[in-house]
C-alpha cells in the first residue's frame, strides 16, 4: 500500500497508473450519470408539495457535495505538497479548482432556480447560503493565487495555504444549517441515518451523487496527466514518450 | 517522517487551528446576528426591535389563516409551539405556504405585538415524499407536516406493511 502511493508520488508513475484507471472512471461516470439523470428527472415521483420544481435535488444535492469535497481534496493535496513536497499533489490540486468552483457555482444557481418557486426568492442571506458563496469566492482566490506569482513555487505555496486555511468553511457550510436558524433545510443525505424520503427518491439521487464522484475524478486525472507533461516536458521520459508517439 | 517535515507539518496544523479558533470565536460573537430570523418565543421576550424591518420564523399554525375575500389581505399566526405572532401581510404567498408549514416573514414588528409583514418565504423541510406517501399518512390520521417528528415510527410502521414506500 505504501509503496503504491510512493510510487503514484513519481509523475512517471502517476502518469502510468492514472492512464489504466482514467477509462474506468469515465465508463462509470457516462453510466451512473446517464441512468441517473434519466431515472431522477423522468421517472422518480414527484414531491408531495412541491411537485416537478424538486427534481433539482438531482442536481444541486451532487454539485454541492462535489464543490466542498473538492475543496477538503484541494485542502489535502496542498498539505502533502507543502510537507512532503510531492509536485503531483500540487498539479492535482491546480487542476481540481476550475471544476470545484464551477460545481459551487453550480449548486448556488440550481438553489436560486429553486427558491424561487418553493421559498418565494432565489437568494436570502442566511448562513448557508452566504457560506457557500464565501466558497465560490475563496475558489476564485486559490486560482487567482496561482496566477499572481512569476514563480509556481511560490504561487503553489501560497494556493496550498489559502486551500488549508479556507477548509474551515466547509464544517461552517454542512453544519449552518443546524447552528442556526436558516431558510435552507437541515440535510437531506446524512451518514448516519437512513434518507427521510423513499427509496425511489433517494436512489436515483445516491446514482447522481456517485456519477459526479466519478466524473471528478476521471477529470482530474486527465488533466493532471496533461499538466505533468506540461510542466515535466524537459525530462528525459517524457521526450522519450514524445519520441515514441511520433 | 524527517524532523524537518514533522515541523513544518506542526506549524501547518497551528497555523489552521488558530484560524479556526479565530473564526469560530467571531461566529461565536456574531451568533444572533447570523441567526436568519426571530421565533416567536424570542420576539415575546422583547429581544425584537419595534418599527424597523426584521424577519420572524416558525410554523403557520393550524387553523389560524383568515384571508380577506375582496383583497390580498391575509392574517396568520406564526408559532414555535411555545409563543405565538400574529401576522399582517398584503400580497401572494408563496405556492408552498400552507398551514403547518414553515415560513420566515419579513417585516416591521408593531408595538401592540403583531407583525406587519412586507414579505413571506416558505420553508420547507427535508423529508420529500412522493404525492401517494402523503396520502396514505393522512388516511392513516397523521399530517404530512407531522412527519419530520414522526418520520422514524411511521417509516417502521410501513416497513411493516411492505408498502412500496418502505425505506431500507
Amino acid at each position: 500500500m505504501w509503496a503504491f502511493i510512493h510510487k503514484l508520488g513519481s509523475p512517471k508513475w502517476f502518469y502510468a497508473i492514472s492512464a489504466r484507471l482514467q477509462p474506468w472512471f469515465w465508463a462509470a461516470a457516462a453510466l451512473l450519470l446517464l441512468v441517473g439523470s434519466v431515472w431522477g428527472l423522468a421517472f422518480a415521483p414527484a414531491d408531495y408539495q412541491q411537485g416537478n420544481s424538486f427534481r433539482i435535488i438531482y442536481v444541486h444535492v451532487p454539485a454541492a457535495f462535489l464543490a466542498q469535497s473538492i475543496f477538503v481534496s484541494m485542502a489535502l493535496a496542498g498539505l502533502v505538497f507543502m510537507v512532503w513536497k510531492i509536485k503531483v499533489a500540487d498539479m492535482a490540486a491546480a487542476m481540481m479548482a476550475p471544476l470545484g468552483a464551477a460545481m459551487t457555482f453550480i449548486a448556488l444557481f440550481s438553489g436560486a432556480v429553486w427558491g424561487v418557486p418553493t421559498w418565494g426568492t432565489w437568494w436570502m442571506w442566511d448562513a448557508r447560503l452566504t457560506s457557500m458563496l464565501i466558497l465560490l469566492f475563496l475558489y476564485f482566490g486559490v486560482i487567482a493565487l496561482r496566477g499572481a506569482f512569476a514563480s509556481r513555487d511560490s504561487a503553489s505555496r501560497a494556493a496550498s495555504v489559502l486551500a488549508m486555511v479556507g477548509v474551515i468553511n466547509i464544517p461552517i457550510i454542512k453544519y449552518s444549517v443546524d447552528w442556526w436558524y436558516t431558510l435552507h433545510q437541515p440535510a437531506t443525505f446524512t451518514v448516519t441515518s437512513r434518507p427521510t424520503m423513499p427509496v425511489e427518491m433517494w436512489l436515483p439521487l445516491l446514482i447522481m451523487v456517485l456519477g459526479f464522484y466519478s466524473f471528478f475524478i476521471a477529470l482530474t486525472l486527465m488533466r493532471t496527466r496533461s499538466e505533468i507533461l506540461r510542466r515535466e516536458s524537459t525530462k528525459r521520459w517524457v521526450r522519450d514518450l514524445a519520441a515514441e508517439e511520433r | 517522517m524527517t524532523p524537518k517535515r514533522k515541523q513544518k507539518l506542526f506549524v501547518i496544523l497551528g497555523l489552521v487551528s488558530l484560524a479556526a479558533i479565530a473564526v469560530g470565536l467571531t461566529l461565536y460573537a456574531l451568533r444572533s446576528n447570523i441567526n436568519l430570523f426571530f421565533s416567536p418565543v424570542q420576539i415575546a421576550a422583547g429581544e425584537a426591535p419595534f418599527e424597523r424591518q426584521i424577519r420572524a420564523g416558525g410554523m403557520v399554525k393550524e387553523g389560524s389563516v383568515s384571508r380577506n375575500r375582496d383583497s390580498l389581505d391575509v392574517e396568520f399566526t406564526v408559532t414555535d409551539y411555545v409563543d405565538d405572532l400574529r401576522v399582517h401581510y398584503s400580497g401572494i404567498l408563496p405556492d408552498l405556504f400552507r398551514e403547518g408549514q414553515g415560513v420566515v416573514v419579513v417585516g416591521e414588528l408593531q408595538r401592540d405585538g403583531w407583525l406587519r409583514a412586507d414579505q413571506v418565504l416558505a420553508r420547507h423541510d427535508e423529508n420529500y415524499m412522493p404525492p401517494e406517501v402523503a396520502q396514505a399518512l393522512e388516511e392513516a390520521g397523521y399530517s404530512p407536516a407531522d412527519y419530520q417528528a414522526k418520520a422514524a415510527e411511521v417509516g417502521k410502521r410501513l416497513d411493516a406493511q411492505g408498502d412500496g414506500a418502505s425505506q431500507n
